[in-house]
């Protein structure tokens, strides 16, 4: 008990605090926790890269943490507050400060632009807000702005099923940008981009969570895009947090171990490959 | 030779399953087939092919008279009544019902996948509503209003609406769960409400097949209005029954050449449609 008040009364500061949360996926009760005694604290307004191979539970650290799924034990506090001892509909408030964008962008292929990046509206709209932005988008000048950032302001009434991949995934976060989040939860926004679009997307998300002091938590499978960009990198496998670090002790050595399949605290690999690693590591993926 | 040896070495283990499946099959419905008398050879006997011949040469001199076609409009236009304003009515109940039974589009399964006791409890009365509904056909139902409201097109509305209510609720959920779930998911994520999770999430994934479903409904209407006609409510069935009982093939033709143009022109509509939404 004491515990619990400790951490939650730390926590008021704190936009993130996981202390030993294992999670397991709805599906399979009898598969290994897809998380395993997770241990983060994330400060308001702090950029963090997550790292780590395929299947290492990225994504479902990400799903935890915007409330959308129940960790199985563990503490987890979000803006100082226990998500899954509040009620329904306090839980759903606070998904309304926290925005997901999973790395599939989840835009109807009918639907046109506008409408869809509006969509990051719905949670401060009523019912009848959203049914007249329907028919007449309430705030297309908005949409047309965050479009832009994104160098897709050309595409504003366009279908989203006339967009590339590409368009779509920067759509996909452009509806980032018209949510009123204060945590920001993106997975993978660079699967789809050249180089040169990533460069942009990644440093378009940071100036905005840097304007308006959000959160910022970021999957990548870039490393060098994640080293060059965030202050803090989070390193996943297996389910577990290898290492958690600002990016300057972060080393090759480091890196190549998590990707490939050495223990951390086997030794580190030879000289000559030290210097191949983030190389090797960006071609892989 | 060598493909026996193939075959045995790689036996196809879904094989034996279809044959059983086909024996099975064959011997239900056997039995299914002498209990419903089908003998489709007694058309074929002398004396119903004499009359058959009469009744269908008549179908060839449709009847055009001046009274019969402004009774005809009439009689088409009060069938077209009577099954949009059935289907209106069947939507009004069906889509509160497909809002509150689709589980998709669940806020207190987000996360945990169980959904609230009390939310679970009313999603299955609304479906018991929706199975009551439609498992009384839209002919009983008819029969049942003729008898409270007496004949007339009111009776034919009312047990369209009520049918029908029950089978688009129906259909609606189950093509907004069989969507893709995504975009409506993460709105639920975001913290969208239910409501603002359909219109923006799952109504533009299935929208087109909700329309399309909804005017073959119609068409279902329609043609439902017809058979209705027949015990009295009203709309072309209840002149149709009176023509068929007069032997009257040419009108009779008439009749069926509207059923036809009726159901044809549903078909555009609905082609129309789902070519702006698509």
């Amino acid at each position: 008990m004491s515990v619990s008040s400790n951490t939650s009364s730390g926590a008021t500061a704190l936009a993130y605090d996981l202390q030993a949360l294992t999670v397991r996926h709805l599906a399979d009760d009898a598969a290994p926790p897809a998380l395993h005694e997770i241990q983060l604290s994330v400060a308001p307004g702090e950029h963090l890269a997550i790292i780590g191979p395929s299947g290492a539970g990225k994504t479902t650290l990400l799903a935890t943490l915007s409330l959308s799924q129940r960790p199985e034990s563990g503490q987890f506090h979000v803006f100082g507050q226990e998500p899954w001892s509040l009620s329904q509909s306090a839980r759903h408030k606070l998904r309304a400060r926290l925005f997901l964008a999973p790395q599939t962008p989840p835009l109807p292929p009918r639907q046109r632009v506008v409408t869809a990046v509006l969509a990051a509206r719905l949670p401060q709209w009523s019912l009848w807000r959203a049914l007249v932005s329907l028919i007449k988008p309430a705030d297309p000048e908005a949409a047309w702005q965050a479009l832009s950032r994104f160098n897709l302001g050309d595409k504003l009434y366009s279908r989203v099923d006339r967009l590339s991949g590409g368009e779509r995934q920067r759509c996909g976060l452009a509806r980032l940008l018209l949510s009123s989040a204060e945590a920001l939860l993106v997975d993978e926004p660079l699967s789809a981009l050249d180089p040169a679009l990533s460069e942009l997307t990644i440093a378009t998300l940071r100036r905005e969570a840097a304007e308006r002091k959000a959160t910022l938590i970021c999957t990548l499978h870039q490393v060098d895009l994640a080293l060059a960009h965030f202050p803090r990198i989070v390193a996943l496998r297996k389910g577990r947090i290898v290492f958690d670090l600002p990016r300057e002790q972060v080393t090759a050595e480091m890196i190549d171990a998590l990707y490939h399949g050495e223990p951390r605290s086997s030794k580190p690999l030879p000289k000559h490959d030290e210097h191949q690693a983030p190389l090797a590591v960006g071609g892989c993926l | 030779m060598n493909t026996a040896v193939v075959q045995l070495r790689h036996p196809d283990p879904a094989w034996r399953g279809r044959v059983m499946l086909f024996i099975a099959f064959a011997v239900v419905l056997w039995p299914v087939l002498v209990i419903s008398e089908f003998k489709p050879w007694i058309l074929f006997d002398q004396q119903s092919i004499m009359s058959t011949a009469r009744f269908l040469a008549d179908f060839l001199t449709p009847a055009h008279s001046a009274e019969f076609m402004s009774m005809l409009v009439e009689q088409t236009w009060q069938t077209i009544a009577i099954a949009s304003a059935g289907l209106s009515l069947a939507m009004l109940g069906a889509i509160p019902a497909t809002v509150i039974m689709t589980q998709r589009l669940s806020v207190s399964s987000l996360g945990t996948g169980r959904m609230h006791a009390l939310s679970a409890f009313v999603r299955h009365v609304v479906r018991a509503v929706l199975v009551l509904l439609r498992s009384v056909p839209e002919l009983v139902w008819a029969l049942i209003f003729v008898r409270i409201i007496g004949l007339g097109p009111t009776a034919g509305v009312l047990a369209i609406a009520l049918t029908y209510c029950g089978m688009l609720g129906k259909v609606y959920a189950e093509i907004l769960e069989s969507s893709d779930a995504h975009a409506s998911d993460t709105l639920l994520r975001n913290g969208a409400s239910r409501l603002s999770a359909l219109l923006y999430g799952a109504l533009p994934e299935s929208g087109a097949e909700l329309v399309s479903y909804t005017i073959y409904r119609w068409e279902c209407a329609i043609r439902g209005s017809v058979v209705m006609g027949f015990v009295g409510a009203g709309g072309l069935g209840q002149r149709m029954d009176e023509s068929m009982k007069m032997l009257a093939g040419s009108e009779v033709s008439s009749m069926l050449i509207v059923f036809v143009l009726l159901v044809a022109a549903a078909d555009l509509v609905s082609k129309i449609l789902r070519k702006r939404l698509g």
